[in-house]
């Protein structure tokens, strides 16, 4: 049951990138052109996902203990900031406002088979590949992924 | 290149990710964070039972354009960015960023912030910010 409800999660995760435009990259950049041909529509997604997430999330650990097919909820505790997270943080929004894709539309987009998108998604394996053999230098603790 | 603006698409698409959040938290226990996920796919140190679910979301994940291609006859629409050096750059910088960072839009950006979590808001504020600048620069300063 775990493996076909993550395997939905992940189909509803696609079909709401597509349904909202965001497996679009044009749509993207165009969220962060203020200055130039403004869609403001990424902030509708943003909102759409955390007005369903919130409240999803509030209930669910008020209701249960455990998640129906699992043992424990893995939810990151750290609450410090510290110069990695910050770092990792700005790369990647470089990145994102260069190609117009994060992660999950790349994906997303990938059978659709794009030029472009068959040289980012390669390209972002080997910098997550990168990243996790990357030690950390600033910081002394080691931890997870969020 | 102009885009149409889709507030109520928009709307309803961010509704489906945040179902999508909140069902794998409900049934596996995890975050819907797809970088997260995904490099977990490429570090053999991780345990296999969380491989397995990522395994199964990314798979979810690759599924949902050809399931739209079958359901409605085409293609969803989109326009990539097609200089090869642009988008290898992009995608090395979005990959090594999302996870040295520990997180995209998705684990900060949706599950984070829903959570409250301060790491996720301020790694959220963090990329928003450079992501517009670096399309502020390109746009407007070197005007590609």
């Amino acid at each position: 049951m775990k493996q076909v409800f993550a395997l939905l999660s992940g189909l509803v995760f696609g079909i709401g990138l597509i349904v909202s435009g965001m497996a679009d990259p044009a749509k993207v950049l165009n969220f962060l052109d203020v200055f130039g041909t403004w869609d403001p529509s990424l902030a509708f997604v943003m909102g759409g996902a955390i007005a369903v997430t919130a409240p999803g999330f509030a209930l669910l650990f008020r209701s249960r203990q455990t998640p129906y097919f699992d043992s424990t909820f893995r939810v990151p505790t750290r609450n410090d900031l510290e110069p990695k997270l910050l770092t990792g943080a700005a790369i990647f929004g470089v990145g994102w406002g260069l190609g117009g894709f994060c992660p999950g539309p790349a994906l997303t987009a990938l059978p659709l088979a794009a030029s472009g998108t068959l040289i980012f998604v390669p390209f972002m394996l080997g910098g997550m590949w990168i990243a996790r053999h990357t030690p950390d230098l600033m910081s002394k603790t080691k931890e997870g992924t969020a | 290149m102009e885009t149409e603006f889709t507030p109520w698409l928009s709307l309803g698409g961010g509704a489906l990710i945040g179902a999508s959040a909140v069902l794998l938290m409900a049934t596996n226990g995890r975050i819907a964070g797809i970088s997260g996920l995904t490099s977990r796919l490429l570090a053999r140190s991780s345990d296999g039972e969380a491989r397995v679910v990522s395994f199964f979301f990314v798979l979810g994940l690759l599924l949902a354009a050809p399931l739209w291609l079958i359901v409605s006859g085409g293609w969803p629409q989109q326009w990539v960015p097609s200089n090869p050096l642009l988008m290898a750059l992009a995608g090395l910088l979005v990959g090594f960023g999302a996870t040295y960072g520990n997180g995209c839009t998705s684990g900060h950006g949706v599950c984070g912030i829903s959570r409250g979590s301060a790491r996720s808001t301020v790694a959220t504020v963090t990329f928003m910010a450079t992501a517009f600048m670096t399309v502020f620069v390109m746009r407007h300063v070197l005007g590609a």
